[in-house]
């Protein structure tokens, strides 16, 4: 019924129900201990250019800090404040919590996808994917499970029933809302040299260093979907949603114990899955890095296995870049938040779309490819110049009412 | 299995439906809207619309309804409403009335195309599940921007009137604020 994953066509059978649940536990396990990991190498990295120590005693480098963190959140006590909406309180961590997981799913963690092939391999005598599902929308699953995400956040500040953690959520629903506009754009760009929504087979389009998504949409998507990723991911430079100075602890604020755990651990998570799904989109995912016909080949290993290889080390970029920015980048004023998505990134992904879309038809009708670049390149300006021009006058307007912004 | 999910999927939209109506803080009726949505989204999964399921979910529940969780929490009306008080008389026997003609439409609809209903593949244009995962998509994207074109761009239009219009409203009373 629901062709998923090539294992569940056809009748159920114990081996592939088995495969399945194995992958399931494989694909938790895996998130669980790589959200662990990732918030030690958060605390060390910065730590490190910050010129501290950081973590040191737990464990080999500090490596079980995470651990021990967690295990104290479980033993402290479980507080409901007395104005909170007791239901919608206890739910909220959970609709953080449940999406950062479910993202995970669709991301190809593995597989063969060398000269055209399809990433499938075969286990125990069954064809399947190294992916714990491959639904035929592919990468909306994403999208819709991010649109979830942001009722974790809303509700949380909404039901502590105080002003901080409500201060807090609004800015980040409003946020995560016009954000997610501009990355819906730029995965668009993907998609359209793609020709398919499904993630094994955007990785499959994508074999040789000029296919990666980066370099044949040209750098711009991939750079309008980083910092809208960002800010989805309410992290540095764009986490206003919990600015200490303005807001205490934003919409976390009344949630102690095993609840708070819950919203670090999808925060972190989100970092993990955000990076692996742009490795995935525009940096070829388990695809090795490979120059016309030289491909770097891992030697000893096989060619499903040296997929994986491939794609912690290119997630372990992104995971460094993240932290990187924490540590490099000041918070940004909420209007200028405000402005950087609505002014710059979402007229830019629009404008970019359509210069491919463009392309694109004149390489189907044969058109002459480098005329139809110029007129669109001359259509977009004429744009930007009315939108700028816009722009003034209605700075103009609002200085001669006297606001500030 | 079909049937399991249809049952699962219809209790889910009952019940949030429901939910809407009964619960009296409009937080909770907004989330039992999201309820609903999430099981109109399964029966679309289970008639093999996948993509029209992801829009589903990205669009009302991830952005119409946190819209409507925003206005909510912004303009503080999140407390729970006296019902007894009535600010319109004639609300609630209209009300009954037009719930009654809905009603009739929708079981006058239904018995009108119960052939189309009963067996899959009648009348109703079913996605083409041989031309691989993207099939979906493809049909959805030749019907709208093709055959209903003209119906889209006008639909798209009629947004535009509504946030211009809305623009144009509040800015009316700032201007005159401001002259005051």
């Amino acid at each position: 019924m629901i062709a998923l994953d090539p294992l569940l066509e056809g009748n159920l059978l114990w081996a592939p129900l088995l495969i399945v649940l194995v992958k399931v536990l494989i694909v938790f396990v895996v998130g669980l201990v790589a959200t662990m990991l990732m918030v030690w190498f958060e605390r060390k990295a910065i730590a490190g250019m910050q010129n501290r120590i950081g973590p040191n005693k737990t464990g080999p480098f500090g490596i079980l800090q995470t651990l021990a963190d967690g295990i104290k959140l479980f033993f402290k006590e479980d507080l409901f404040p007395s104005r909170a909406d007791r239901f919608v309180f206890a739910l909220a961590p959970f609709l953080s919590f449940v999406p950062a997981f479910l993202a995970f799913a669709i991301i190809p963690l593995g597989g063969d996808f060398r000269d055209g092939s399809s990433g499938e391999v075969t286990l125990f005598g069954q064809v399947t994917r190294i992916q714990l599902a491959d639904p035929p929308i592919g990468v909306l699953f994403a999208l819709a499970i991010s649109s979830i995400a942001v009722y974790g956040i809303m509700l949380a500040g909404w039901s502590s029933g105080s002003k901080y953690p409500l201060l807090g959520s609004v800015r980040a629903s409003a946020q995560m809302v016009s954000y997610e506009a501009a990355l819906g754009l730029s995965l668009a760009c993907v998609l359209l040299l793609a020709g398919t929504l499904s993630t094994s087979g955007i990785v499959a389009a994508q074999s040789t260093i000029t296919d990666w998504h980066v370099v044949s949409t040209g750098i711009v998507p991939f750079v309008i979907f980083l910092i809208a990723a960002t800010a989805e991911l309410n992290r540095p430079p764009f986490d206003l949603v919990e600015a200490e100075q303005e807001l205490v602890g934003g919409f976390n604020t009344e949630y102690s114990s095993i609840r708070f755990a819950l919203f670090y651990l999808a925060e972190f998570m989100n970092t993990v899955t955000m990076s692996a799904l742009i490795v995935t989109l525009f940096f070829g995912g388990p695809q090795p890095i490979a120059i016309g016909n030289f491909v770097l080949d891992i030697p000893l290993l096989p060619n499903a296995l040296e997929g994986t290889v491939w794609l912690l080390a290119k997630i372990l970029v992104f995971l460094y870049m993240y932290i990187w920015f924490r540590a490099t980048l000041p918070r940004l004023r909420y209007d200028q938040l405000m402005d950087l998505g609505w002014k710059l990134l979402i007229p830019a992904s629009l404008g970019w779309f359509m210069l491919l879309a463009a392309q694109r038809l004149a390489r189907q009708n044969g058109w002459n490819i480098i005329i139809v670049t110029a007129g669109s390149i001359a259509v977009l300006v004429i744009c930007y110049l009315l939108m700028q021009a816009a722009f003034a006058k209605s700075a103009r307007d609002r200085s001669k009412q006297g606001t500030m912004f | 299995m079909q049937f399991f999910v249809f049952v699962c999927a219809a209790l889910m939209i009952l019940l949030g439906a429901v939910g809407v109506i009964v619960r009296k803080h409009p937080v909770h009726a907004a989330l039992s809207l999201v309820l609903t949505l999430f099981g109109v989204a399964v029966s679309f999964v289970s008639q093999e619309a996948h993509f029209l399921a992801a829009v589903q979910v990205i669009v009302y529940a991830g952005a119409i309804v946190v819209l409507f969780l925003f206005v909510i929490m912004l303009l503080g009306v999140d407390r729970v409403e006296n019902l007894r008080t009535e600010p319109l008389t004639a609300q609630r026997p209209l009300a009954i009335i037009t719930c009654l003609g809905l009603v009739g439409v929708l079981v006058a609809a239904i018995v009108n195309g119960n052939g189309v209903l009963n067996e899959r593949g009648e009348g109703i244009n079913l996605p083409d599940l041989q031309n691989g995962p993207d099939a979906n998509t493809v049909q959805l994207a030749e019907s709208i921007f093709s055959r209903y074109v003209v119906a889209f761009e006008v639909t798209s239009v009629l947004l535009v009137i509504a946030v211009v219009g809305t623009v144009l409203l509040t800015r009316k009373r700032l201007a005159k604020a401001s002259v005051k």
